[in-house]
């Protein structure tokens, strides 16, 4: 017998039936927690993303922390330095599980135009995974929103996620 | 009774890290307080976290391919960037720019510095803890995005300064535009003011904490409105006018006891006056092209040049040598941001943690431009 059957008929309208994998999901992608880590250029279009115009609170994503241990987003806006590596890759180890990585802008998908400088990382996935890239330099707000439903797309449908070779 | 306390009670100094991850910090700069108890001992400004080695990339690009590299140095007022390194090229290359394209930067480097002062207002406001403080300068600022995003389809970084002159001319719209943004601009300002300025709290926040003497301040080499805060008339638009400056009539705001009161209230009164310069540049605008002849294949004669610029944080200053090649040998470029981080200490020491986070505000550092 199919579990929505066991359900009494006075309930049925009241119930819904679902996986606790589907309910975390759901969870999940509707209310990201980004951190804070503005890096340089896209950060300052990180917050306008954030304030009264484009307003990122429509989605749900508003709560910026300024803790790795309150948040689940990882939005590194900026150019990212040899320097600057290892603190960033303690800040998303101290994140807690599960978490998400998204690379704005086009020095942290893959250097952008100071990828051939002596002290600028190629692109923060040769330190941590990163879920979604969003070209740009910088990304418009409009950008870094669609690249937040983006994965939201991913959380709630992971098996439509395809791997990119590298 | 606390000295009295303090003599009798050995306290002991620790150290404190502030940053490389830090939400007012502004960007990736670590500061390590040295604390007694709340007291600042001494606070150093460790940099380099944002270090991308512009002034060697520029070394291997020709003239034209760096324009990119200045628009990203001071990323909240990339007009203002292109502005000063144009004109280091145009001064090294014996180029002579339009009188229309003259105005025509006047204008945008000008918005730009009001666009910058509002990011100024926004961050001071959500460090002091006025998260609302915050929500309305980004808001008026997105109508000079708006200007500039129909002017060269850009947000923030927008190369429409060229060697030479400037991209393209202004459009109708533009000018319609921007001249609904200096109607408005006067009741944005008086918005900050009501929220901000008149507010109990926020004046006990910035007044008679960060002191800079004027003494201090030219000891110290600070340009802008840190400068100016503390008293002293030194504005490179009126000293040492460039572009057309000379043809404005417009005030230099001063300050007289170098606090960060001052410091922010000469950067509302600046917006005030930019706006004016606007009105009179938009008014008087002359006819022409707005682009000289400039060679494709741009290669200066052999020689070095130093020109400085009023950038929203100071004196923006580019030191280009040149070989005779169509690349630059060196390019130095005089970070305002980096000169104005030195009065950290003086503004943190014998002050509160508290006060750390104020002073860093009201120095208002890119740091994009402190590492370079």
């Amino acid at each position: 017998m199919e579990i929505a059957d066991r359900v009494p008929q006075v309930l049925r309208d009241n119930v819904l039936i679902t996986s606790i994998d589907g309910l975390f999901k759901w969870a999940r992608s509707n209310s990201l927690w980004p951190l804070t880590s503005g890096l340089s250029c896209c950060a300052i279009e990180m917050m306008c993303t954030a304030a009264a115009r484009f307003d990122l609170a429509r989605f749900g994503y508003e709560v910026f922390r300024n803790s790795p241990r309150q948040a689940d987003l990882f939005l590194v806006a900026g150019t990212l330095t040899w320097k600057m590596a290892p603190p960033l890759k303690r800040l998303y180890e101290q994140m807690p599980e599960p978490k998400y990585v998204i690379a704005m802008g086009s020095c942290a998908n893959a250097g952008g135009p100071f990828a051939d400088a002596y002290s600028v990382v190629p692109g923060i996935d040769k330190i941590i995974p990163v879920d979604v890239y969003i070209p740009g330099c910088p990304p418009r707000p409009e950008a870094l929103i669609d690249g937040m439903l983006k994965l939201k797309e991913k959380i709630r449908h992971p098996e439509n996620v395809q791997k990119v070779q590298k | 009774m606390t000295e009295a306390v303090s003599k009798v009670i050995r306290t002991e100094e620790y150290q404190l890290s502030m940053g490389p991850v830090h939400p007012s910090t502004h960007g990736v700069l670590q500061i390590l307080l040295t604390l007694d108890g709340e007291r600042v001992v001494k606070a150093v400004p460790c940099m380099g976290y944002l270090h991308r080695g512009i002034e060697k990339l520029m070394e291997s690009r020709n003239y034209f391919q760096c324009m990119p590299y200045t628009d990203r140095l001071d990323y909240v007022s990339a007009m203002n960037n292109d502005f000063a390194y144009c004109r280091a090229v145009e001064k090294l290359a014996q180029l002579e720019v339009p009188e229309r394209a003259q105005y025509i930067r006047v204008i945008m480097a000008e918005l730009n510095r009001i666009a910058s002062h509002m990011i100024f207002i926004g961050s001071l406001a959500v460090d002091v803890g006025a998260t609302t403080g915050m929500i309305y300068p980004f808001r008026d600022r997105e109508c000079i995005l708006d200007i500039f995003n129909e002017l060269c389809g850009a947000r923030m970084t927008y190369s429409y300064i060229r060697i030479g002159g400037v991209k393209s001319d202004l459009s109708v719209k533009v000018i319609d535009m921007i001249n609904v943004f200096l109607k408005n601009l006067s009741a944005m300002i008086d918005e900050y003011n009501d929220l901000l300025t008149g507010n109990e709290i926020f004046q006990h926040r910035l007044k008679n904490t960060s002191v800079i003497t004027a003494e201090q301040a030219l000891q110290l080499g600070l340009t802008g409105p840190m400068l100016r805060a503390s008293g002293v008339n030194y504005d490179l638009r009126k000293d040492n006018a460039y572009s057309s400056y000379e043809d404005f009539i417009f005030d230099v705001p001063l300050g007289n006891s170098g606090d960060n009161w001052d410091r922010y209230i000469v950067r509302m009164k600046e917006m005030r006056q930019s706006a004016k310069i606007v009105k009179q540049a938009l008014d008087g605008l002359p006819e022409g092209s707005v682009m000289a002849k400039v060679p494709k294949v741009l290669r200066p004669p052999k020689g070095e040049v130093y020109v400085t610029t009023e950038g929203p944080r100071g004196e923006v200053g580019y030191h280009i040598i040149s070989d005779g090649t169509v690349k630059p040998y060196r390019v130095h470029i005089r970070r305002p941001s980096l000169i104005n981080l030195q009065a950290l200490d003086l503004m943190c020491r014998g002050y509160l943690v508290g006060d750390v986070v104020v002073a860093m505000s009201t120095i208002d550092p890119i740091l994009g431009e402190v590492d370079c």
